[in-house]
Order: C-alpha cells, then structure tokens, then sequence
C-alpha cells in the first residue's frame, strides 16, 4: 500500500474487520509495536501496521509479533514503531519503507543487550502510562496479560471499600485535573454522603488547549480508566460511572465503546464483577465543545442534557451532584492511577515524588520545544529537566523564554525558575498552576502580551455568561490587551488592566472566571517590561503584534 | 416539565430520522438525552435546523426554549449547513505560537473565507478549533475527518485550492 497523494481527498474506509498481524508459532523471539493514537495514525500509521504485517509474512517469520499499541510518546517524530526486545525506535516510518524495520526484526536475538534509551525515555517514570506503547488498546486480553483488572478483582473480593479508601489516601494521590485536591478525602467524602444512589463520573472533557495527556491515555489503554472506576465504584458505593468525553476526541471515544462493550462481556463491568454482588455499570457522554463544562457543577449540567453553567458550591458534587446523588467526579488520569496504586500499595506510590505532592505527573510537552509529546515523570522534576533533558531543548537553538502550564487557567514560567522542582505549591508559588499538565514552551517569537490577550479571547468566548464578572470582565480585558498589542494604550489602560483583573479573579462565579487573570498576573509580574514597551516604545519586542504597523493583523 | 403527549412525527420521511428515532428510544426518550440525540442527529444530517430542534425537543419534552439554549451554548453544535468539505484548522495554544494565525490570514486572502463561514460556491466551510489535541504535530487542521498537521500557510491555501 503506498501513501495517498495529498491532494486527492481519500475516502474514509467503511468500518471493515481489523487486519490481523503475522500469526505465531510459538512466543515472539522479535515484536514490533506500532503506535496507533491520534498523532501518528493522523500520519497513517494503520498503513505502517498493514504494511509490516504483510512483509513480515511474506518473509516467512513465524516468530514475529506485528501488534499495534498506544501512544509511544515522542509523538513529533510519527509513525512510530519500537521493538521493544532491544528497545530500538524507528521514526517517520513510511508504509512504503519498512526494509530496515523488517531487516531489525530478522536479526534481534533473544537475551540481546538492548540499546540505550534517549534521554527522552531514559527520565521517565511511567505509572498512569505504563501500558502505553505496550499493549493493544482494543484488546482485552492483552491489557489483562499485561495484570489488567487485578486490582479490581482483588478489590472486589478480598478488600472493604473502607480498605481501598485507606490504600488511596494512604498513596497521597491528588487530582490530575488540575487542581491538585486529595483524592483520598474526595472518596471518603463521597463515600460517607448519605443516599444508596451515588455516581461516579469521569472528568475526560480536556479543555485546556495544547494538552492531551487525558486523550492519549484514552486512546492507548482505555481499559485502565474503566478498571480506576470501578474500583471508585467499589469504594464509595456507587454503581454507575459516566465518562464525560469531548467530542473532538472521535478515537478515544470508539475506543471506549470498544473497551466498556469487551470489559462488559468478560464480566468486568456489568452487574456481578467477578461473580461478587458488586455490579458496576459505566455509560459515555459527549461534550459538545464548551470549555466551562471542565467544573465540576457545569460538567454535572451538560451530563444532565442541559447548559454548561456552573452553580455556587456547597453543596459540593461530592453530597449533591448528578441527579442531586452523591457524586465522585475525577480526571482521566487520576483513575488511570488507581489500579496501580491498587496493586502495589500505596506506600509504593507515596514513595515516588515530593513531600506534598506523590507519584508521577502525566506532561504534554508542546510549543516551540523538539520532542514534542507525552511525557511522564516523577512530581519534582525540575522544569529544565523536562525542558531541556527530556523536551530536547527549544527550536533551531532559540532562546528559552518561558514555559506555559495549566493553559488558560494557569501562568507563564519565566526562565529563572527552571530549576524549580515540579509540584503543585511550587508551581502556584510562581504564579501558575499545575493543570491538567499541559506545558507549552515559548521562545523569543512570542510576545508575551499577545499570549495573554490569546488566553483572554479563549475566556471571553468560553465564558458561559452566567455571572457577571465574568462574562462582562473577561471581555473588558480583553479589549484592554488588545490595545496595548495595537499601540493604542497608555499606562493608564495598563492600572485598569491590573485592577479589573483582580475584581474578575476574587468576584467570578467559577474557576473559569477566578482564575481567567491568572496569565495576565504571570505575564505583568515576569514580562512588564514587554507590556511597557508596547505602550511606551510602541513597539513589539518579538516583532509579533501590529504596535507600529497595523497591516501585519493575523 | 410539559406533560408528554403522543409521539410527535418526524419533519420529513427521511430515512435518516430512523437513526435518530433509534437513538431517542435506546436513551429512553428523557430530557437528559437531549445532547446526546443532538449529536445524533448532526451526524446524521451535518446541521441542526429548526426543524430538527423542534422535533427533538417535543419527542424528549424540553421546551424549544431550552433545546435551543443548548444547541447554542456548546461550539460543537451548528445550526447552518456546512460545505462540502470542512476544514477545521486549530488554533489552541501549541497551534498559534507555531503560527495558526498567519494560515487563518492566508487562508482568508486566497480563498475569502474566515473561521465560520462558507465559500460563495459552497465547497468549503472553514471552522477554528479551540485544540485539537494534535498538539505534538502543530499547527494541525482536521480536513474532512482527517487530520493534518505541521502545516505550512502556503501549503495549506494549495490543498484547499485543490478540492
């Protein structure tokens, strides 16, 4: 099969039944694993699969394993494929170029020594992503030969759901989501809420733009955030889960379906799990594209079928949610989390990390930086690490100006912070926060205002308009910002900025609006010398906004 | 909450409206499956007319009020028909510091049409994206249910010249 032409418009294939790999005769001296996510399928890597299976048939290997897995990570440098007896990783391939590939599978011997691995992997620490890149992720049976679903058999027929509370707290797990609160003391909460109806939903409607941890660990191993339900399940007394997936996220949604309609039929889901009474029953619901449905209540809404709009807390989802019943609401990647703290302890898991902060923090390493991807690492890395170590440093060799974590709601991180250790304090103690682990490196092209009214104008539009704060303020900001990137502002705009960003941070309604100045506060508290620039010099000094010359708008 | 009457009848006798029926009954024919049929029924016809919100909304029992409130609140919903081909080009962080900007401008010089609308021929509906989550591949656009990434201004006004 070779590459369509870019200009012909390819038809989407009918859904026809998954080819195969090779057949084995026997364990797989050599295995190839092809990435199939988002990212390098978006590079045709189902031809990749195709066309290595079909030459290592024709090659007459019967000892070669062709399997295709989830997300290998350094998602820049796709198709990926990795042998993972010698840890080889072959990038770019092409469907119509896989005779190294076929010819590095020929020759791998067993007990070889495998090759060094890049710093990229070398760094990292994988507990949410452990699978990915190593099982199939629409393969039950291979995620449960890889100890899928242990835990949760475990949980349901040797342990209390005062046991798995006491494992979870005890691991120090906080919520991936963002906001860093102990998950622990959520499934107590939630757990010691009256009522025999509770809910568990999980939060998959990644918002924030330039991350994508929750999609990848959706598309490479759906089965673990089934299984970190269910245990949820288990553990505070609910019986029915819900996952709150975006619709933009066409994979990992048909990879769910897949998933719940497999864990269904082998009796992990379903009523009886594991022929015990606990019976757990999990259901998708879409997103339609508003950022706001990210808080909790909002979210709550739009499972309701109604507006995204948030409401005051207390009552917190935890006594009063979906359907007014206790509800557990966590991330994506805080239940990916669950079935191994499960199954090693959470000792183990409190052992990785920082004092206040435990375990591994899922990354997606963006922007202007060279191994673009998805990166895992222990809370306390510090940012250089990930930048330069891992991230391979920034593009064409330009000079590092700041690092963006937690996408609208979050901060710019100036450059003499890399050396900070990453956890939840550190990070809100320089201004930012951790989020959902988006990490979009910026270099000398990008001005420092302009990426404050960027955000402004996503909060402005994202704004659900309920209080006024918000709908109202954001807008004024943005008008505000806008005239200082056009060289029409004096410092007198620049006080007003300052003081209507602090009405809309302590007066918004939700967190959208509360922490919508946050980039405005990062990037006057580290950049004020580009803001006055711009309003004194006019001038840009990345060269990016129309200060001078209002033909270069786009 | 209106009291239920009989089945309301589908706006026309398209076959598709099987689809959505199906889908309305397998949710239960409940308020709350009113996002759900939404996406249903935009899968299945490309856009949510008046019509169409108007049958919704009277199968499940929401006032044409709230189904409206919905179809409008959340991005992913359109009520206008698009064109024959949809591109849908990122602009989420890691795509406009890569330069998602200067393809909406090129795009806009070559072919007339900003974020949200349609060529006068009707071929092309150019939509924006808050992120595609092709983060790693940026600037990337989603043109007619594939994704492309590393884009280039140039090269993408070429492809879409070509359709």
């Amino acid at each position: 099969m070779t590459q369509a032409s870019g200009a012909e418009r390819r038809e989407r294939p009918a859904r026809r039944r998954r080819p195969r790999g090779p057949v084995l005769e026997g364990p797989a001296r050599a295995s190839a694993h092809v990435c199939q996510a988002a990212s390098c399928l978006s590079a045709r890597s189902d031809q990749v699969f195709e066309a290595l299976a079909d030459r290592v048939t024709e090659a007459g290997f019967t000892d070669v394993a062709v399997k295709r897995v989830g997300c290998l990570g350094l998602c820049a440098a796709g198709p990926l494929v990795e042998v993972p007896q010698t840890g080889q990783l072959f990038e770019n391939v092409r469907a119509d170029d896989v005779g190294d590939l076929v010819e590095a599978l020929r020759t791998v011997a067993p007990g070889a020594a495998p090759v060094p691995r890049a710093p990229f992997f070398a760094r990292q620490v994988r507990v949410a992503t452990e699978n990915s890149g190593r099982v199939d992720p629409e393969d039950l049976a291979d995620y449960r030969a890889n100890q899928g679903y242990r835990a949760l058999e475990r949980v349901v027929t040797s342990m209390t759901p005062a046991e798995v509370l006491d494992e979870i707290v005890r691991s120090g797990l906080r919520g991936r989501g963002g906001a860093g609160y102990p998950t622990g003391l959520k499934w107590r909460t939630v757990a010691k809420a009256p009522g025999d109806a509770k809910h568990v939903i999980c939060n998959a409607d990644e918002g924030d733009p330039g991350a994508f941890m929750d999609r990848s660990v959706l598309e490479s191993d759906p089965q673990r955030v089934l299984e970190g339900m269910a245990i949820a399940g288990y553990a505070v007394g609910a019986s029915r889960g819900y996952i709150y997936c975006r619709a933009e996220y066409p994979l990992a949604v048909a990879r769910l379906k897949t998933a719940i309609r497999e864990a269904g039929r082998a009796g992990l889901l379903g009523e009886e799990i594991a022929d015990t009474r606990f019976g757990f029953h999990v259901e998708i619901r879409l997103g339609a594209g508003a950022f706001v449905c990210g808080e909790e209540t909002a979210l709550i809404a739009s499972v309701q079928g109604g507006r995204g709009t948030p409401t005051p807390r207390p009552p917190y989802p935890a006594v009063s949610g979906l359907w007014r019943r206790p509800t557990l609401i966590n991330n994506v990647e805080t239940f990916a989390n669950v079935p191994p703290i499960i199954r090693n302890g959470g000792d183990w898991f409190a052992g990785i990390g920082t004092e206040t902060s435990k375990g591994t923090k899922v990354f997606a390493l963006a922007g202007r930086i060279v191994n673009t991807g998805l990166v895992e690492v222990p809370m306390g890395t510090t940012l250089r690490e990930i930048v330069y170590d891992i991230g391979g440093g920034v593009v064409d060799g330009r000079p590092f100006k700041a690092v963006q974590t937690g996408g609208p709601s979050g901060g710019c991180i100036p450059e003499q912070f890399l050396d900070m250790p990453v956890d939840y304090e550190s990070l809100a103690g320089v201004g930012s926060i951790m989020g959902s682990g988006g990490m979009i490196v910026m270099d000398d092209t990008s001005c420092m205002v302009d990426v404050a009214r960027y955000f402004m104008d996503f909060c402005r539009e994202e704004s659900c308009g309920k209080c006024i704060p918000c709908r109202v303020g954001t807008t004024q900001l943005h008008t505000l910002l806008s005239r200082i990137t056009e060289g029409d502002a004096t410092l007198d705009d620049l006080r007003q900025l300052e003081e209507l960003a602090d009405m809309v941070k302590h007066t918004s309604l939700c967190g959208l609006g509360q922490s919508a100045p946050n980039p405005v506060f990062s990037t006057l508290r580290y950049f004020r010398e580009e803001y006055l620039a711009h309003i004194q010099d006019r001038t840009c000094p990345a060269g990016v906004c129309p200060v001078a010359n209002r033909e270069v708008v786009g | 909450m209106p009291v239920t009457t009989a089945k309301p009848d589908a706006p026309s006798d398209d076959k598709r409206w099987r689809i959505v029926d199906t889908r309305m009954r397998r949710l239960g024919e409940r308020p709350e499956a009113l996002i759900e049929v939404l996406h249903s029924v935009q899968e299945a016809f490309g856009y949510l007319d008046t019509d169409a919100l108007a049958y919704v909304g009277a199968s499940l029992g929401v006032p044409p009020s709230k189904v409206y409130g919905v179809a409008t609140f959340y991005s992913f919903f359109t009520l206008k028909p698009g064109g024959e081909h949809a591109c849908v080009l990122c602009t989420g962080t890691a795509c406009y510091i890569n330069g998602a900007g200067g393809i909406v401008a090129a795009i806009r010089r070559a072919l007339g049409v900003g974020p949200g609308e349609t060529t006068d021929d009707g071929k092309l509906s150019l939509l924006t994206a808050r992120c595609l989550g092709s983060c790693s591949v940026a600037p990337a656009m989603i043109l007619d249910g594939e994704v492309h990434g590393k884009l280039r201004p140039d090269g993408v006004v070429a492809r879409l010249e070509a359709l």
